[in-house]
């Protein structure tokens, strides 16, 4: 089974100084390093800043562009990953692991198709 | 209406055994919550209408087994949703398995974190308890059809998800079982003093938690704080009968009949809060009963022994420091040190619990109590403004028209 992780930013990484969030993001380096090692986490990544997103809105089947991402910056995505596990209560058990200071995590499981 | 469930008190214990081991066996065996409660909510409705007339059955389980299978295969036969279960359903056994209860994994399952509180409880007493959508929308005072959509949004989560259908491991199980019992505990009171609706207790919905949680105590015998909240709930029914009066107004404890309590019950539960401190892991729920048994072993209202319960306060403030228990320790201070003390501790959660009828109502108490009239007055009126079952709101207009605030009336039987 496999579950998208949607990661937002966190205060700490917005906002934080720059040598808490220099401390805070080698734990969160070390963390991604071990997951993708372990065969757990196949697939993520981290995002570039929030400001550099372009929305691409389609309305009738007539796009415009926005110079702004999806979501509030409050809840601005920091990066994702995708976790294949035996079930929900294990992805959890390996959210709880994570160790970012702040923000949020959604689990959200992933429609695979057989091809 | 209770009433109307009364004739069938005898079918629906049988139904409430049965029925629930065997959605829980069939959970497991088809691997789907959907499809099992749907079967065996169908065998269900064919029981009700063949057994209060031709008895029940001598295997009931076997019965409602066999009938479900039926039921299942014609479904299934025409309808796409579930085919592919076709299969398992058709190699049933119509012997009903005995050997291994799944309930507990059902309860697990139905109490997962995933789920909001409210399709927790709705679930829960769907698969668990086998109330009807009908039932559960009328405890609640919700719309039938918002119970359902909660449920059916529940049920297809748990699939999405891949919720498992299993006991949680030991390093987990702790705070997995607060779960369930918040669960348990939130139906109870629902039943003891409901927030909405005409029925200010409810009986039916209060035996309900009960049952759930004697289920759970069944099933896992050596957790003290499920042999706490089965205490709990229990001590509270013991002094049930004393709590309306003819006119089906509420009686605070302070003035109920204590020659209405049942006494037996009573002495019995205390020997289960004595099991569950056996095992020296004290927690919410033990001590909650323990202060219960306190107010049930105390002859008359003078009797009480305060200092006991002001200790017992001080200990459960320590586990779980909330304004709540913090206003609770500060009304049994009011008995041991006096008002003045208990004021103190009263205003000190004024800015958590602003919207709390009880803490206005505590504090109209204690400043009546120091002869600060005009304030208790405001404090009481209030606490009127912010209640919401009717009976009480009833009795505190009382007590304000007579310009009686009485010393106790902010926790009506804790």
């Amino acid at each position: 089974m496999k579950y998208m992780l949607l990661i937002t930013q966190g205060e700490w990484f917005a906002n934080g100084s720059e040598t808490e969030r220099e401390k805070s993001m080698e734990k969160v380096t070390e963390w991604w390093g071990k997951m993708f090692s372990s065969g757990k986490m196949v697939g993520g990544h981290q995002l570039q800043s929030p400001e550099t997103a372009t929305t691409v809105v389609i309305e009738r089947g007539r796009q415009t562009l926005l110079d702004r991402p999806l979501m509030e910056a409050k809840e601005a995505i920091g990066g994702f990953g995708i976790l294949e596990v035996a079930d929900i209560d294990e992805a959890l058990a390996i959210v709880k692991t994570m160790p970012q200071p702040d923000g949020k995590v959604e689990v959200r499981p992933i429609i695979e198709r057989a091809r | 209406m209770p009433g109307d469930r009364e004739p069938y008190a005898l079918l629906e214990r049988v139904f409430r055994e049965e029925a629930g081991r065997l959605t829980a066996s069939l959970v497991r065996l088809l691997g789907d919550l959907d499809l099992a409660e749907e079967l065996i909510s169908e065998a269900m409705v064919e029981a009700l209408e063949h057994w209060p007339r031709d008895g029940v059955p001598e295997r009931a389980s076997s019965w409602l087994l066999t009938t479900a299978r039926r039921k299942g295969l014609d479904r299934l036969r025409r309808e796409a949703k579930f085919r592919e279960k076709l299969p398992l359903v058709a190699a049933l056994t119509t012997e009903a398995p005995r050997e291994a209860d799944d309930r507990l994994k059902l309860i697990f399952t139905c109490c997962h974190p995933v789920l909001a509180r409210e399709a927790q409880i709705a679930l829960t007493l769907r698969a668990v308890v086998g109330l009807t959508t009908q039932e559960i929308a009328r405890a609640f005072t919700v719309p039938e059809e918002t119970v359902a959509k909660r449920i059916v949004r529940a049920k297809r989560k748990i699939v999405d998800l891949k919720v498992p259908y299993r006991v949680p491991a030991h390093d987990e199980l702790r705070p997995r079982l607060n779960e369930v019992l918040t669960v348990i505990y939130l139906v109870f009171n629902e039943g003891y003093l409901a927030t909405k609706g005409k029925e200010p207790i409810r009986r039916d919905l209060a035996s309900d938690a009960e049952w759930l949680a004697t289920l759970l105590m069944r099933l896992l015998p050596q957790e003290p704080e499920v042999l706490g909240l089965v205490a709990l709930i229990r001590l509270n029914l013991a002094r049930w009968p004393a709590r309306l009066d003819s006119e089906g107004r509420l009686v605070l404890l302070e003035s109920q009949d204590r020659g209405l309590w049942d006494r037996r019950a009573i002495t019995e539960t205390i020997r289960v809060i004595e099991r569950a401190a056996a095992r020296r892991r004290p927690g919410p729920y033990q001590i909650e009963a323990s202060i219960a048994a306190v107010h049930c072993e105390a002859a008359t209202w003078a009797d009480t022994d305060w200092r006991q319960i002001l200790a017992l306060y001080s200990l459960l403030a320590g586990i779980d420091d909330s304004p709540i228990v913090r206003l609770n320790r500060a009304i049994a201070l009011r008995y041991v040190e006096g008002p003045e003390a208990a004021l103190y501790e009263v205003e000190a959660v004024a800015k958590s619990l602003s919207r709390y009828h009880l803490f206005h109502a505590t504090r109209a108490t204690l400043l009546g109590e120091l002869g600060r009239p005009a304030e208790a007055e405001r404090a009481q009126a209030r606490a009127i403004e912010l209640t919401k079952n009717s009976a009480e709101r009833a009795l505190m207009a009382e007590r304000l028209a007579d310009g009686f605030v009485s010393a106790g009336l902010a926790n009506p039987e804790r």
